[in-house]
C-alpha cells in the first residue's frame, strides 16, 4: 500500500500520543506544531503526487478492493487534505498564545491532532464503513475539545451538540447498514455500480435519504443546524476556529462525494431536494446573523448561510456549478478560520465578544482591522477575494441553467452579509470603546502577538492570493469537478481497470 | 426470523423515538442507546441471518460443507457496538457534568449558552 495516502493520517494520530505523553510539559505543544508541520509536508507529497498522476488508490493491508479498505486521492481529497494541514498548523500555532497549561494538561493537544487525524482519514477513504469511523474519530475528539473548558456555556453547548450529532451518526450507521444489506458492497467506488443495478430503485433513494439527513447535520443545513449556533461560540477561540473551518465542511465533502459518486440514479428527487434546502440554508443562516450581536454568534450564523452556497453549487449539479462548490470549499475553510482566529484577538484586546460591550480596534489596532477586512469582504464575496470567485461561479452556473430565483437569493444573501460583517466592522473597529478602553495589539505579550498574528497573517496572504491569481485555483477546482461527475477515473484506481 | 429481527429493531427505534422526545436528558440518552441497539439489529438482519453456519473453517482450512454466513455484519456490528458504547459513556459524564453544574437534567432550562431574549 502506498505510503503517500497512509502518512496524511498516521502523522496526526502520532503527533496525538506524543502531545498525550507530554501533555504536562511545554514540549506537548510544540510536538503538536512540529506534527502538524510535518502533515503540511505530506499533504503537500501527496497533492503533488495527484496532480501528478491522477486519482491515485491503495488498499490497506493488500486486500483487494472491493472487499478491504481503500485510501483514495482524487482532486477533491487531496486538495480537503491539504488544507486540514495548513489550518490543523495555523490553528497549532495559534493555540500557543490561547491554551493555558491546564487544558493542556487535560490533553488539549492530543483531542486537536486526532481531530485533524480523523479529518483527514474521512477524506481520504474510500469506503463506506471505514467513513462512519472517521466521523466517529472527529466526533469524539470534537466533544473533547469543546468541553475542556469547563465554562457552564461551554457544557451546555456540548450537550446540544453531543446529543443531536449522536442521532446523525446512529442514521448514518443505519443507512450503510442498509446499504450493504442491498448491495453487499460498501466500497464507495463499487456501489455506485452495485446501486445503478440495483432492482429496487425506491430503496436506494429512501437510504439516500437517510445518509442526506446524517450528512447535512453534520454540514449544518437547513433544518439541520440546531446544535451549531449552540455551541460554536462556547470554547476556547482555537477550537471554534478548527471546528468553523473543518468540521461541517467534512459533512458538505461527505454530500459532495456521496451525491456524485453513488446515488445519481434519481436527480429529480435527490437534488430537488438539495437545492431547496441549500436555499434555505443560505437565507435562515444569514437572516440569523443579522439577529445577533455577539461576534463568535455571528460567525456562527455565516458558517450555516455558507453552507448553503456549496450545497447549491451540489444540487445544481452541472460541471460549473459542482467546480463552484468545490472552489467554495477550499476557500471558505481558509476565510472562516481566519474570522474566529481574528474574534479570538479582539476578544483577548477588549475583553468581550459582546458587540456592544467592545470597539476602538480601528484606531488603536490598525493591522488587526486590516486583517478583519480581507476575510471579512471575501465571506461577503467582494472582488478580488477568493469569496468574490466563489460566488461569481455559483451565480453563473444557476443563471446558464435559467434559475433566476436561485440566483437571486445567492446574490441577496451576499448583500445580507455584508450587512452583518458592516455590523462587526462598526461595534467592534470603529466605534470608540465604551469603556475608553485603549485596546492595542502591543498589549499582547511579545510571543503571544507572534503566535496569533502570523498565522492570521498567512491565512489572510492566501484568501488575497486565491483572489488575485483565481485561474489556477478555479482551474484545479474545474479538474475536481469533472473528477466527481464523471468517476470513471476513481472507480478504475479503485478497482483497477479490468470491473470499469 | 428475519422479518422477527426487523420488527423488534422498529419497537426498539419506536421506543427510543418515544424516549428522545423527552425534554430530560437522562431519557434522551436512554432513548439514543436503545436507538443505536436497534440501528444495530438492523445491520445484522440486513446480512440476512443464516442460523447453524457460523463462518469458521474446518481442520486444515476446509470449507464447511454447508452455506456460511456472512462474517463481515458481524465485524461491522462489533465496531459500531464499540464506538456506540465508547460515545455512549462519553454522553453519560457530561450528563453528570451538566447535573452538577445546572442541578437539573431539563433540556428546555438549560440557556446559558443562548438565553432567552429579554423583553422590553
Amino acid at each position: 500500500m502506498s505510503w503517500v495516502l497512509a502518512l496524511p493520517i498516521m502523522i496526526p494520530f502520532v503527533t496525538a500520543v506524543l502531545a498525550f505523553l507530554l501533555r504536562r510539559s511545554r514540549m506537548g505543544d510544540l510536538a503538536s506544531v512540529g506534527g502538524s508541520v510535518a502533515s503540511l509536508v505530506a499533504a503537500v507529497v501527496l497533492i503533488a503526487e495527484v496532480l501528478d498522476q491522477g486519482v491515485i488508490a491503495g488498499q490497506i493491508g493488500g486486500w483487494q478492493a472491493p472487499f478491504g479498505i481503500t485510501l483514495v486521492a482524487d482532486h477533491l481529497s487531496a486538495a480537503m487534505v491539504l488544507i486540514t494541514a495548513i489550518i490543523g498548523l495555523s490553528v497549532a500555532v495559534w493555540s500557543l498564545a490561547e491554551i493555558g497549561p491546564t487544558s493542556a494538561r487535560f490533553g488539549y493537544h492530543a483531542l486537536f491532532q486526532s481531530l485533524l487525524g480523523g479529518v483527514t482519514g474521512a477524506f481520504l477513504t474510500g469506503d463506506l464503513f471505514n467513513l462512519y469511523v472517521w466521523f466517529e474519530v472527529l466526533l469524539i475528539s470534537s466533544f473533547g475539545l469543546l468541553v475542556i473548558g469547563g465554562r457552564k456555556s461551554a457544557i451546555d453547548g456540548a450537550v446540544k451538540y453531543v446529543t443531536l450529532n449522536l442521532i446523525a451518526t446512529v442514521l448514518f450507521l443505519a443507512g450503510a447498514g442498509l446499504l450493504y444489506g442491498a448491495t453487499g458492497t460498501l466500497n464507495m467506488a463499487d456501489l455506485r455500480g452495485a446501486v445503478a443495478a440495483s432492482p429496487d430503485q425506491g430503496l436506494m433513494t429512501l437510504i439516500a435519504m437517510m445518509l442526506m439527513v446524517a450528512f447535512g447535520m453534520k454540514a449544518a443545513v437547513f433544518p439541520l443546524f440546531f446544535w451549531l449556533p449552540a455551541s460554536y461560540h462556547t470554547p476556547h477561540y482555537a477550537v471554534s476556529a478548527v471546528f468553523a473551518g473543518l468540521l461541517t465542511k467534512v459533512g458538505v465533502y461527505a454530500l459532495l462525494r456521496v451525491f456524485t459518486l453513488i446515488f445519481v440514479g434519481d436527480l429529480g428527487y435527490t437534488h430537488e431536494i438539495l437545492l431547496w434546502v441549500s436555499l434555505l440554508t443560505m437565507l435562515t443562516g444569514v437572516l440569523g446573523a443579522a439577529a445577533q450581536s455577539d461576534f463568535r454568534k455571528i460567525l456562527s450564523f455565516h458558517i450555516i448561510s455558507q453552507i448553503g452556497y456549496m450545497v447549491l453549487g451540489l444540487a445544481l449539479m452541472t460541471p460549473l456549478a459542482v467546480m463552484g462548490a468545490v472552489f467554495y470549499l477550499l476557500h471558505h475553510i481558509i476565510v472562516k478560520t481566519n474570522l474566529f482566529l481574528i474574534a479570538g484577538v479582539s476578544q483577548r484586546l477588549t475583553g468581550s465578544s459582546d458587540l456592544y460591550a467592545i470597539g476602538g480596534l480601528y484606531r488603536t489596532a490598525p493591522l488587526l482591522a486590516a486583517l478583519f477586512i480581507i476575510p471579512a469582504f471575501s465571506l461577503a464575496g467582494f472582488p478580488p477575494l477568493s469569496g468574490f470567485w466563489a460566488k461569481f461561479v455559483i451565480v453563473r452556473a444557476s443563471l446558464d441553467l435559467g434559475e433566476w430565483l436561485v440566483a437571486g437569493v445567492a446574490l441577496l444573501v451576499g448583500l445580507l452579509t455584508i450587512f452583518s460583517m458592516t455590523k462587526i466592522w462598526a461595534e467592534a473597529f470603529w466605534k470608540a470603546h465604551p469603556d475608553g478602553r485603549q485596546p492595542a495589539l502591543a498589549d499582547l505579550p511579545r510571543s503571544a502577538r507572534w503566535q496569533m498574528m502570523v498565522p492570521i497573517i498567512a491565512l489572510a496572504v492566501m484568501t488575497v492570493v486565491i483572489g488575485a491569481f483565481p485561474s489556477a485555483f478555479l482551474e484545479f477546482a474545474t479538474k475536481g469537478a469533472e473528477q466527481l461527475l464523471d468517476p470513471a477515473a476513481y472507480v478504475a484506481a479503485v478497482l483497477g481497470e479490468a470491473r470499469r | 426470523m428475519e422479518t422477527l429481527v426487523a420488527c423488534l429493531s422498529g419497537f426498539l427505534v419506536a421506543t427510543s423515538i418515544w424516549l428522545m422526545l423527552s425534554g430530560n436528558l437522562m431519557r434522551f440518552l436512554f432513548g439514543l442507546l436503545l436507538l443505536s441497539n436497534g440501528v444495530n439489529l438492523a445491520i445484522l438482519a440486513a446480512g440476512r441471518l443464516t442460523p447453524g453456519a457460523p463462518p469458521l473453517l474446518g481442520a486444515k482450512g476446509a470449507l464447511p460443507p454447508d452455506t456460511m454466513a456472512n462474517a463481515l455484519p458481524q465485524a461491522l456490528l462489533l465496531t459500531a457496538i464499540v464506538i456506540g458504547f465508547g460515545l455512549f459513556a462519553f454522553a453519560l459524564a457530561l450528563t453528570i457534568r451538566a447535573y452538577r453544574t445546572f442541578g437539573h437534567l431539563e433540556v428546555d432550562r438549560m440557556r446559558i449558552a443562548e438565553p432567552a431574549e429579554e423583553r422590553e
